[in-house]
């Protein structure tokens, strides 16, 4: 939902754009753009050095128990940075420039501020999402089975920064072996005093908890995911009030995604600068990539923030099959992203603002490509068969607009369908974006309207192919 | 003649011609209803074995007082494997009464989960990834692999008894597409000769080797690594002023 706010902001900006100088001369007040600050001195972006890279394990090839991770740095120095005190932590995250790594990319430091409100007694909560389920998304679980201490630890360092007496690490039901490498990781880091009473002989206490969720993707929405925890259904709250007001068990909660909490550790440790020194400013960073789909060398891999997308697949996942020509359409940043077909794929840089201006998301960085063999009807057909599925019921125009949409688009993958019911499909997503409780609405309309926005002359030509083959559809006799 | 005159105002007006639904259809996999079975019916009894009862405790811990509910997910999971992959209404109504709960509370968190399977499975619960990444990757010819190696078909047992064959959402091992989950084990990487093999293992009660089957160890890109290449660098790496005392 966030990522539907940054694109409004954008758009409001090249508007004003145009008109800026007619509010100038009228009222003489300075146009603020988005983008004050001075233009980057950087101008080519990855690949990353080995030894800037933050999960050094990345591909399992080290131990991930407590003395390989001490071994590559963890738990390094731990003590010192909570000894260090939650202003400390917190500004060092505002400097890094950290965006959640979740999908809405809400700059972290922030968000771990809002829980510095003076206390009313009621104990506060950290929650890490880690029910990975967006399609295309797999890189927390390479955190969690290879990593995990990275993970342990970012839990207690963002504990701190929040005052929290507590973290439940919420992991996708699917995910057995994941949670119970995690489980070992906490209870090693318990026994070696670095959680649990006076943790890392800082004086501070903290627990760290993993509960198993049961195979449902709405549990990823914040809300969700804290009712699942508080054992009800996953269906997501109305906000206000926000998480920080009254989140878990009706305490102060944030909830942040697995990457974001595993990269504060190594962010204290080097610095915000040091972090902030990566990627266009405003999309500052390291990122784990997901490459899946048509491509040679599929992978999950770390790379720079702002790497051109074109450069991350030819360099990192081999190209696309049968050549970059080959490339058909690309979904940049997990299912919910709009698609983008092969020309913007050319220039188009991996981070927040430059798929924004491509019409996208980052998401979860989560790269889809497709090739010129691939059914692209289907294969949206397919994502909303997911959301679908996945709706949790609560709103109506995501429990049955997605059931109506994934009835269409089924008729438009064979062509049985009328050229208006184009118009329509586009009418329901735009109704279903924005009037639901929760993103996954958003999440449900946004690939339809990508494949609108890109493909409508393939639409129109399986159309013309089924009547011609079949006479007039139903469709078109109807309405 | 009446009935050909039905139909050209029909045509005339453009009514839709839809039939009158009588029945919802079924908008998802299982039935969110309980029927009572011979193997599934309220008066099965169920208690948790005692090495499960300390699970038990030691679940309901890690929640603060009076907040006790959020054990409901781990502790129906833990009852349905107890229960051999599958959790029978008896199930439901024990963990009510360990959670001092009415039994609709349970009912409903139940039926919302796809992990809880409310209906007699197979040993083997081969759950076949087949959303967009799988699918780019040819899920579908897995798919139909594991149904003519098992003769099961999606949703249902096969005729032996020992495999149930599911088709699931993204389970997230995207870049290890195509995939498969066979109880708590992710097998990656799959052609239809490894899908094939692991079925004729699974039938022989052998634990096929789990992970990707291209030769890979997890989610690198094969035949080279492209990043990660050096040794880690040790601990104090890149350490900024401010923690250097």
């Amino acid at each position: 939902m966030a990522g539907a706010l940054v694109r409004v902001i954008q758009r409001t900006k090249t508007n004003l754009g145009i008109v800026a100088p007619l509010a100038n001369g009228i009222n003489n007040v300075p146009v603020r753009y988005q983008q004050s600050q001075a233009p980057p001195a950087k101008s080519k972006f990855g690949p990353l050095a080995d030894n800037d890279r933050v999960f050094t394990n990345l591909y399992g090839r080290h131990d991930w128990r407590l003395k390989g991770a001490m071994a590559r740095g963890d738990w390094y120095m731990t003590k010192e940075i909570l000894l260090k005190g939650t202003d400390w932590i917190v500004n060092e995250l505002k400097t890094s420039g950290l965006r959640g790594r979740g999908g809405a990319g809400f700059p972290t430091g922030m968000k771990w501020s809002f829980m510095n409100k003076p206390s009313d007694g009621r104990p506060k909560y950290l929650v890490v999402n880690a029910d990975e389920g967006e399609p295309g998304t797999c890189k927390d679980r390479e955190i969690m089975r290879h990593d995990p201490h990275k993970l342990v630890e970012g839990c207690l360092i963002a504990g701190r920064a929040m005052g929290a007496q507590a973290a439940y690490i919420y992991i996708r039901g699917e995910f057995y072996n994941e949670a119970s490498n995690l489980q070992v990781a906490i209870a090693e880091a318990y026994q070696a005093g670095l959680i649990g009473k006076n943790a890392c002989g800082s004086g501070y206490d903290f627990d760290v908890y993993v509960h198993r969720g049961a195979g449902a993707y709405i549990c990823g929405e914040e809300t969700a995911l804290i009712e699942s925890i508080e054992g009800k259904q996953g269906k997501p709250r109305l906000k206000p009030p926000f998480p920080a007001d009254v989140g878990l068990f009706g305490c102060p909660t944030t909830v942040n995604n697995v990457e974001t909490i595993a990269v504060a550790p190594t962010i204290c440790r080097r610095s915000g600068k040091w972090f902030a020194s990566f990627g266009r400013p405003r999309n500052s960073g390291t990122k784990l990539f997901n490459i899946s789909g048509h491509v040679n060398t599929p992978c999950t891999v770390e790379e720079e923030m702002s790497i051109p997308l074109k450069e991350l697949i030819e360099r990192h996942a081999g190209g696309v099959c049968g050549g970059w020509d080959n490339l058909l359409a690309i979904i940049p940043g997990g299912s919910s992203t709009p698609l983008i077909p092969k020309d913007v794929c050319e220039t188009v840089l991996m981070d927040f603002d430059g798929l924004v201006a491509a019409q996208t998301s980052l998401g979860t960085a989560a790269i889809i490509v497709m090739d010129k063999s691939t059914d692209i009807v289907k294969a949206i057909a397919r994502l909303i068969m997911f959301y679908k599925h996945e709706s949790c019921g609560q709103c109506t125009p995501c429990r049955e607009g997605v059931s109506w949409m994934n009835k269409i688009i089924y008729r438009m993958v064979d062509g049985n369908a009328s050229p208006k019911e184009i118009d329509m499909l586009w009418e329901i997503s735009k109704q279903i974006e924005g009037h639901t409780i929760c993103a996954l609405g958003d999440g449900a309309a946004w690939p339809v309207q990508g494949l609108i926005r890109h493909f409508r002359p393939e639409l129109e030509r399986r159309m013309e192919a089924w009547a011609s083959a079949n006479g007039p559809s139903k469709a078109e006799r109807l309405y | 003649m009446l009935s050909s005159l039905r139909s050209g105002v029909q045509f005339l007006w453009r009514v839709p011609s839809r039939a009158l639904q009588t029945t919802s259809t079924l908008q998802h996999d299982s039935l969110f209803v309980h029927r009572d079975t011979l193997e599934d019916n309220s008066s099965i009894p169920f208690e948790f074995s005692p090495a499960n009862q300390k699970r038990v405790d030691a679940l309901l811990a890690i929640y603060p007082e009076g907040h006790k509910r959020g054990a409901m997910i781990p502790l129906l999971d833990l009852a349905q494997r107890q229960n051999g992959g599958w959790l029978p209404i008896s199930a439901m109504h024990k963990v009510a009464e360990v959670l001092n709960l009415p039994r609709m509370r349970v009912y409903e968190v139940a039926t919302f989960y796809t992990m809880f399977i409310r209906r007699p499975i197979g040993k083997y619960h081969v759950q076949v990834c087949t959303t967009t990444p799988c699918w780019l990757r040819g899920s579908d010819v897995v798919l139909n692999a594991i149904k003519e190696a098992t003769g099961c078909e999606v949703g249902g047992n096969s005729p032996c008894g020992k495999f149930s064959i599911s088709e699931v959402e993204c389970l997230g091992a995207c870049v290890n597409a195509p995939m498969i989950q066979v109880n708590d084990d992710y097998y990656e990487d799959l052609t239809v000769e490894d899908t094939k093999e692991i079925i004729d293992k699974l039938k022989k009660d052998e634990k096929p080797m789990p992970g990707p089957r291209s030769g890979r160890f997890a989610s690198e890109p094969l035949g080279g690594l492209t990043s990660l290449t050096e040794e880690p660098t040790g601990p104090g790496f890149g350490l900024q002023d401010a923690l250097k005392s």
